[in-house]
């Protein structure tokens, strides 16, 4: 009997989650509430719908020849984390047909306890690449925008260093909430301290998901709030340092 | 022929021994597979009258589209005299020759039809001399009016109907592209010479209708040569000897350009493939040192200036058929030889660099004829041209090659056809979707209420069952492709008769293979039709007279786009079986026949006259434009709707299938080298999978809306996008239009 995972959509053409051409799997339930989150349709724990790891190796591979010799699979969501033994299966397979395989994460499920972290470490072995969400480097702003601590995030990001995991670290850039130069600033001397870092991206926040909340009946947390000026995007950029990897 | 001066360094032989201008191209080309650095920007002389032109096109634009008309000379290769951007910058023009006298005027041209011509003229306040009118209904007859006094009732009706649309009966067919290169590679007089001797070695000397009219014709296609050396000889050129050098050759190859446009309006007047071709005379200079880098892109900039100029006089129902004033003056580059070698030359670029020179812009069609095998940096270049100019296309050479060799142009918007040895009979399209409705109601038009197809007994069920369905629909669309091609016989021996393209065929051989191209309309929506009635459940709602003139659907159904063989199977089928149709029936000329899925920006006047159909798509809504999807139907992003595509057959409508696509910028990656190299990876895979062509867009619905709404922008002024098969400034298509296109599913990143 084959696991399933609750999968929220897929999309055959990423072009911006990780290198090249991918195929997008949005994986069900989230546990954060990020205030800027663009996806909030994929929060709920029990919706989705169940699907095999084989099935979607097969649909996956209907756009293999769109990959070129850079893209493949990115495992999104929602928190893919949330469904580790789903993940390592899929990954697995994946890399059974030659895959490269991505995880776009935020890494809140993240703990060194057991039982989490031997499968962790067994799903890093199935995983060419992270795509990893630092939110906020201060504790408090984190959870006042998230609604966690980023304690066991950061400590994520420690081991994955430890271990050489490829990261590219992205930053959710959302005027006065997480824009703030003492932040960026630390941000980037924290990212400088890892080892396995290969790309930083700041992604200025935009408003196209607010239709989704409004949808699903959920006030929007950040009314009134713009995208960030031109200005202020270089500004973070150059204090994550993006233009070293 | 004997060896001439101006061949000097040139290789090959069979190219001396028969008028052959692939074999000159094979033997002589230089493939180039650096990158574009080595591109110039534009001369003083480029930046004057560009600027000039821009001037021209805004004085148009604020007329109402049209800056000038004549209407008392009746075009023909030598009836104006030479006209310049502006007189007193003509000596700047590197390339000279207008279709009128004068810059942007349009010519009155009215063998394809008096009443059309002065329609065209009285829409934007013109009036023609009252005795053209004379000659051209007492003493001379029409393409037009032949065509009508011999269509039966039954077409008429058909016609008025809509069922068949967009027929080239009141305007030039076009699509006939002559291989202008020839006048450059050997000049008017061997060409004539040659001629000759066919019409000497024409037939046996028993004088059958064939062999009479063949030999009419070659007579009226060396008076159009002889005339080709008048009028560039008003323009101070000799052209009777070949060209000499690269501006002597993209000048001769011009003025065989200027006679076709200054003859024929047709809907399309495509120029063909000539970049690998030129670069030969460019190359020879370059290393004569005769010529520098930037003399040689302001050659190319200059003609495709004057490609930029060109323009017929239209009617109103024909704008709304091919919106945004487009003449495909299409022009090809790359592709690949049989050889295996790239064809990319470092013309190609020069060509593509144009868009950079002198901006965006919808003419000439610019179509990148693309393999996987050209060189990275060719293919990096023409993603980076799609990205900032949303203004070429592209068309897989791997596909077409096979079929048409390595010499092929492209005669429309998307159709092959071979250079200088085939013509194609242009035939627009059948609407198979309002078909489909003939079917379930009998051949009654569920708009008009008339009696128009065959009566068969009509579907009485309150749900539609599949197998009925699809037995009705077989026999009704067995009726229409029939009917479709009687009809299409009518109109190209009309056009032969009345509207002969002379100054076309001149320049392609004698003895010439034709096509006889059909096309069909509403192409996805039958196909979501028929899964809904299959998958779902279809419930008619009738009207008082119990025609079914809306459906309701119950439930979830496969819709084509979303690479689920379920609906995709019924598109393949769908395409086969009309094919075969229109391939039982006996064909004007022996044309072989074609079909085509590439409906212009005519799908939204198509859908106006088409009633609601069993996908849910409501009565008037525009169609879907070529193989493009349904609006709204993608439901898995860009890559699962181009593997629907990609599976229809393209040597079963080698006429073409166009699909448009819309990615925006964010989409496709975060900085210009990751989107460059995404875009080639998507044209990799889907054109690695068979697939014909793929128009690319790349901006956000929102700059849709913005330019809609303040067109007076002058960020606006040259904003061109891809429609299918052609480009469009935005601003110059119809609001109507303007939201069909806005409507239409943008790719964006989640």
């Amino acid at each position: 009997m084959s696991i399933t995972g609750k999968i929220h959509s897929c999309e055959s053409f990423g072009a911006a989650d990780g290198p090249g051409v991918r195929y997008i799997v949005f994986l069900q339930g989230c546990k954060m509430r990020c205030k800027y989150c663009h996806n909030p349709d994929t929060w709920n724990l029990s919706g989705g719908e169940e699907k095999t790891a084989d099935e979607l190796i097969q649909s996956a591979l209907k756009f293999k020849k769109y990959w070129g010799d850079k893209g493949g699979i990115t495992i999104s969501g929602g928190e893919p984390l949330l469904q580790i033994d789903f993940l390592i299966d899929l990954l697995k397979k994946a890399k059974e047909e030659g895959i490269h395989t991505t995880i776009d994460t935020a890494g809140n499920p993240f703990t060194r306890e057991e039982p989490f972290f031997a499968k962790f470490e067994e799903l890093m072995k199935y995983t060419d690449l992270l795509l990893l969400d630092l939110k906020e480097i201060n504790p408090k702003r984190h959870k006042e925008l998230t609604g966690f601590e980023n304690s066991n995030i950061l400590e994520m990001a420690k081991y994955l260093s430890e271990i050489g995991k490829p990261v590219w670290i992205r930053h959710v850039l959302v005027p006065e909430n997480s824009d703030f130069d003492e932040d960026l600033t630390a941000l980037g001397d924290f990212i400088g301290s890892l080892s396995n870092v290969e790309k930083v991206e700041v992604l200025p926040y935009h408003t196209l998901g607010k239709f989704k909340w409004d949808n699903l009946g959920i006030a929007y947390q950040l009314e009134g709030i713009n995208s960030p000026e031109q200005e202020r995007i270089k500004n973070a950029q150059q204090l994550l340092g993006c233009s070293k990897y | 022929m004997e060896n001439r001066e101006q061949w000097s360094s040139f290789q090959g032989r069979l190219w001396k021994e028969e008028v052959n201008v692939r074999d000159f191209i094979q033997n002589n080309y230089t493939p180039y597979d650096g990158n574009e650095s080595f591109l110039e920007g534009t001369t003083e002389a480029t930046d004057k009258l560009w600027g000039k032109l821009q001037e021209l096109f805004k004085e148009a634009r604020a007329k109402g589209g049209v800056l000038d008309m004549d209407t008392e000379i009746v075009s023909s290769i030598t009836s104006h005299k030479p006209g310049y951007i502006d007189e007193s910058l003509k000596d700047e023009e590197k390339i000279v020759g207008l279709q009128t006298d004068k810059p942007l005027k349009r010519a009155f041209m009215p063998f394809g039809g008096i009443k059309m011509a002065e329609q065209s003229c009285t829409t934007y306040g013109y009036e023609p001399d009252p005795e053209l009118h004379k000659i051209f209904t007492d003493y001379h007859k029409t393409h037009s009016d032949a065509v009508f006094d011999v269509y039966t009732p039954e077409i008429k009706k058909a016609r008025h109907n809509k069922i068949l649309t967009g027929l080239p009966d009141t305007y030039g067919r076009g699509r006939i592209v002559g291989d202008y290169r020839r006048v450059a590679l050997y000049g008017i007089d061997i060409l004539i010479e040659e001629k000759i001797k066919d019409l000497n070695n024409c037939g046996c000397g028993v004088m059958t209708d064939d062999i009479i009219r063949q030999r009419e014709e070659i007579a009226e296609q060396v008076k159009s040569l002889k005339a080709m050396k008048v009028m560039a000889e008003s323009y101070g050129f000799d052209i009777s000897q070949p060209a000499k050098n690269a501006k002597e050759a993209v000048q001769w190859l011009y003025f065989g350009y200027l006679a076709a446009i200054k003859t024929q309006n047709g809907a399309a007047m495509s120029v063909g493939r000539v970049s690998t071709f030129l670069d030969i005379y460019i190359e020879r200079d370059l290393k004569n040192g005769t010529i520098t880098e930037k003399e040689a892109q302001e050659l190319i900039d200059h003609f495709v200036m004057k490609l930029r100029m060109v323009k017929f006089a239209r009617i109103p129902s024909y704008n709304e058929l091919f919106s945004g004033d487009p003449v495909w003056a299409t022009l090809e580059v790359a592709g690949l030889g049989s050889d295996g070698r790239s064809m990319v030359t470092k013309s190609d670029y020069r060509f593509l660099h144009t868009l950079e020179n002198m901006g965006p812009a919808p003419e000439p069609n610019l179509t990148v004829l693309y393999s996987k095998r050209l060189q990275d940096n060719f293919r990096n270049y023409a993603a980076h041209i799609s990205i900032v100019t949303s203004s070429i296309q592209y068309e897989n050479d791997d596909v077409m090659r096979p079929v048409w060799g390595d010499d092929y142009s492209i005669c429309c918007c998307v159709s092959a056809t071979q250079t200088g040895k085939e013509m194609q009979f242009f035939g627009a399209r059948a609407n198979l979707a309002k078909c489909l409705l003939y079917a379930i109601n009998g051949g009654i038009d569920e708009k008009t209420k008339q009696q128009v197809g065959p009566n068969y007994a009509p579907i009485t069920s309150e749900y539609l069952d599949y197998n009925e369905v699809m037995a009705k629909y077989d026999t009704m669309m067995e009726w229409l492709a029939g009917l479709y091609v009687n009809c299409l016989n009518l109109i190209q021996y009309m056009h032969d008769k009345y509207y002969y393209e002379a100054a076309e065929l001149a320049l392609i051989d004698t003895d010439v293979r034709r096509t006889f191209a059909t096309g069909i309309a509403g192409f996805s929506h039958v196909v979501d039709s028929l899964s809904a009635i299959k998958y779902a459940k279809v419930k008619t709602i009738r009207d008082e007279d119990g025609i079914a003139v809306d459906y309701e659907i119950d439930g979830d159904f496969p819709k084509y786009g979303n690479d689920d063989d379920r609906a995709d199977d019924i598109a393949v089928w769908l395409l086969d079986t009309f094919l075969k149709k229109i391939k039982k029936h006996h064909t004007y000329r022996d044309a072989e026949p074609t079909t085509s899925i590439l409906t212009i920006t005519s799908n939204v006047v198509y859908g106006k006259a088409t009633g609601s159909l069993p996908d849910g798509r409501k009565a008037g809504e525009p169609l879907s434009p070529g193989a493009n999807p349904s609006y709204g139907a993608e439901q898995n992003g860009l890559l699962a709707s181009l593997n629907s595509v990609a599976k229809l057959p393209y040597t079963w409508a080698l006429d073409g299938i166009s699909n448009t696509q819309t990615i925006s910028p964010d989409a496709l990656g975060h900085t210009e080298s990751e989107q460059i190299s995404n875009l080639v990876n998507v044209m990799d895979g889907y054109f690695d999978q068979g697939a014909h062509h793929l128009n690319v867009n790349v901006f956000g619905t929102e700059k849709l809306i913005d330019a809609m709404e303040h067109p007076e922008k002058e960020e606006y002024a040259n904003f061109t996008i891809r429609v299918s098969g052609y480009a469009v400034k935005f601003i110059d298509l119809t609001r109507e239009q303007q939201l069909d296109v806005i409507a239409r599913t943008c790719h964006k990143a989640m």
